[in-house]
């Protein structure tokens, strides 16, 4: 039975239970909420870019035939290898055996949500390779042997104190508060890592099929060192992840930055175009570029749902959500948490065991209003609520609705249901709050109105009579 | 002008005063109030549930109840939302789906229909106290609803409209959502409820009874003093 709708009831029953977490995360997201208005208000017009970016990507997702094959041509004649990977077992198995045919030992990683999909790091390890996380946060959750909270900021649910207790127990720092001495404790550890290692895997924001390149945008410098001193860099993308021309970028790299984290721009933005070539002083002799489908290309199908491909991954429609916000990154067991997630995950998983994301949201369209790209996510929650009620219905809920249905659409049945309404209430009134209340879901948290004594029907009936 | 109500079906049951309210209020600028009695409910918890088919049985008595109809006014941005925005998705394809989008077009929310179909923003009413206004979501997101319930309250006397900082934010209904997912619908409620508190506000007015339910609920469990009124009930008080 579905047990990922069990666990996602029982997590976010003990989130929401957590009001200190829940304060922590709204007061976390308050700070990114006022920058990122500051820099929404320095583009000149931010709807409009909102509909630019929608019209990129829109001719990007629509002709990706063309321009993965661009891209490949183009980064393949500079001397990067192209691995077309189906699923993630394809892509897992191809960098295992990159990591194997060069010997290598260790390997240092910048952040990827995409490696978190096809769980790369378990891989590896599980093959002797020692991984590092190289991003501030990603290393922090990978002490903590924990997946990233958001897709942005992976620790974003621990305090300093959690941080610095971590770093005395696992590397036997100091204890601080100070985020300065904690960022150092970590760069310490890192810049040895960055030095040892002999494979670096990234991910990538975007590639771009005119000029052949990805483009990597970053915070914390990390990611230039993953990709430039070990001699071999594989960077890891969804298909989904092309643009047409290098001058999408002049849109779409601040565009992320301001809906991702509140920035003007990120404070490192670097194009890679190809392994060291002939007569460059450095950078890696081997690039591998691993593009993933993993069912990207089943969402593809779908022409209803096909846009949300056009997610940056800014995580923007996870800080405005009131469900994220109020169960945490933890409760969806997905990859991609947030709105985001539980709109793609039914797709790239499977709907059956993953339909319930759909039905656990308000509908509120915080998250469209929010997204950069347009992606129409909370109507994409109804169709996936839709797909699934048709292609594995709850019988209770399809008896009720049938019965819901049968009651509406016969006016006189509905007069007399409201009867039988005006009957019960005193009964239930009884039985209020109880276990034996039939609205106990209700009634645990809210009082539950009061039937009026008469319908405005029988009120208007009354009063003007007849009259239509 | 001859205006037909929908009242949603809920509205009917539990707040029959905000519907004459709404009659109140589009009499006294001068218009012929109609009420079609065999409407029952737009369809929309089938429909949110995912449940197309079942939705569509009661759409359809709520069209047919409304096909002679001038125009149709509704106070409840989320029922209004049901008809003018998804009745066109959830008939297409379906042999009534014109009749869907006729009525969808000529479907209008209460405060919208005022400010910018009559082009109304004094009604001439009177109401002592300080108000908080809460947004519903399908008001504000789908039908883009945000300054005419506040030009309408801008202009009833005795009336200080205090902003809650989560005037945005759901207030965590949702239909069916509030009690499947009732953990997190309380936790939403609870947000908000604190927003509206912070105000100092004596009332809380929305132009969504649903929404009102929710904060009442549990304003209400509280103890809290603070009212919980429509906006059409502000609006006919004199």
């Amino acid at each position: 039975m579905a047990t990922q709708s069990a666990d996602f009831q029982t997590l976010s029953r003990r989130y929401t239970a957590d009001k200190g977490f829940r304060a922590f995360i709204q007061k976390g997201m308050s700070g990114y909420y006022k920058k990122r208005d500051l820099n929404k208000a320095n583009f000149q017009d931010w709807q409009g870019a909102r509909d630019l970016a929608a019209e990129i990507k829109y001719e990007a997702i629509n002709h990706l035939d063309k321009y993965l094959l661009e891209f490949e041509e183009k980064i393949t004649a500079r001397g990067a290898k192209v691995f077309w990977a189906q699923n993630a077992e394809a892509a897992r198995d191809y960098i295992l055996k990159v990591a194997r045919e060069n010997n290598v030992q260790t390997i240092i990683k910048s952040k990827t949500m995409t490696s978190e999909e096809i769980h790369l790091n378990d891989a590896l390890e599980e093959r002797g390779f020692g991984v590092f996380e190289s991003d501030l946060g990603e290393y922090i959750v990978q002490l903590r042997k924990e997946a990233p909270f958001h897709l942005v900021f992976p620790a974003m649910h621990l305090t300093r104190g959690q941080i610095s207790d971590l770093f005395q127990k696992e590397l036997g720092s100091e204890a601080t508060d100070e985020p300065e001495k904690l960022t150092m404790i970590a760069r310490d550890v890192m810049r040895r890592k960055y030095c040892e290692a002999d494979m670096g895997i990234s991910g990538t924001n975007f590639a771009v099929a005119e000029t052949g390149m990805i483009s990597i945008t970053e915070n914390e410098g990390n990611a230039r060192l993953t990709t430039s001193l070990p001699k071999i860099h594989v960077a890891l993308l969804g298909i989904e992840k092309v643009l047409p021309k290098l001058e999408d970028l002049s849109l779409f790299l601040p565009m992320l930055a301001t809906a991702g984290a509140g920035q003007t721009m990120t404070c490192y933005n670097t194009m890679y175009a190809g392994p060291r070539q002939p007569g460059e002083p450095d950078g890696p002799e081997q690039l591998h570029i691993v593009l993933l489908d993993n069912r990207r290309t089943e969402l593809l199908a779908d022409a209803e749902q096909r846009d949300s491909l056009g997610c940056i991954r800014c995580g923007a429609c996870l800080n405005v959500c009131p469900i994220f916000k109020n169960v945490g990154g933890y409760s969806y067991g997905t990859t991609y948490g947030g709105p985001i997630g539980s709109v793609i995950t039914p797709h790239l998983r499977g709907l059956k065991d993953w339909k319930h994301l759909s039905a656990a949201s308000s509908l509120c369209g915080a998250c469209t209003e929010a997204c950069p790209v347009k992606i129409d996510l909370h109507h994409h929650l109804l169709q996936n609520r839709r797909n699934g009620a048709k292609s594995s219905p709850n019988p209770l809920e399809k008896i009720s609705f049938g019965g819901f249905s049968l009651m509406m659409g016969h006016p006189a049945l509905y007069r007399l249901a409201v009867i039988f309404g005006r009957i019960f209430q005193p009964l239930q009134s009884v039985v209020n709050g109880t276990i034996l209340d039939p609205l106990r879901a209700w009634t645990g948290s809210r009082k539950f109105p009061t039937l009026a004594p008469q319908s405005f029907h029988q009120q208007w009936k009354k009063d003007r009579g007849g009259k239509k | 002008m001859r205006i037909s109500l929908f009242i949603p079906c809920f509205v009917d049951q539990l707040y029959p005063n905000v519907a004459w309210s709404c009659v109140r209020v589009l009499e006294g600028l001068g218009h012929e109030v109609l009420f079609p009695e065999s409407q029952s409910c737009c369809g929309q918890p089938p429909f949110n549930s995912g449940y197309w088919d079942e939705s569509r049985s009661a759409a359809r008595v709520t069209m047919k109840a409304f096909r002679d109809a001038e125009v149709v006014v509704g106070p409840s941005g989320s029922c209004v939302t049901m008809i003018k925005v998804f009745y066109p998705d959830l008939f297409k394809g379906e042999p009534d789906e014109l009749e869907a989008r006729e009525l969808a077009a000529k479907t209008h929310e209460f405060s919208s229909f005022l400010v910018n179909v009559l082009g109304v923003t004094d009604v001439g009413a009177k109401f002592d106290g300080k108000v908080t206004f809460h947004d519903g979501c399908h008001g504000l997101r789908e039908l883009g609803i945000k300054n005419e319930p506040r030009a309408l309250l801008a202009n009833v006397k005795g009336l200080e409209l205090i902003e809650m900082c989560e005037a945005e934010t759901c207030c965590g209904f949702g239909g069916t959502f509030a009690v499947k997912y009732a953990p997190i619908s309380t936790a939403m409620d609870e947000v908000k409820c604190a927003s509206i508190l912070e105000t100092g506000a004596d009332t809380v007015v929305s132009n969504d009874s649903s929404c009102l339910m929710q904060i009442r609920g549990m304003l209400e469990k509280e103890k809290s003093n603070v009212r919980s009124l429509h906006l059409a009930e502000i609006l006919a008080s004199k």
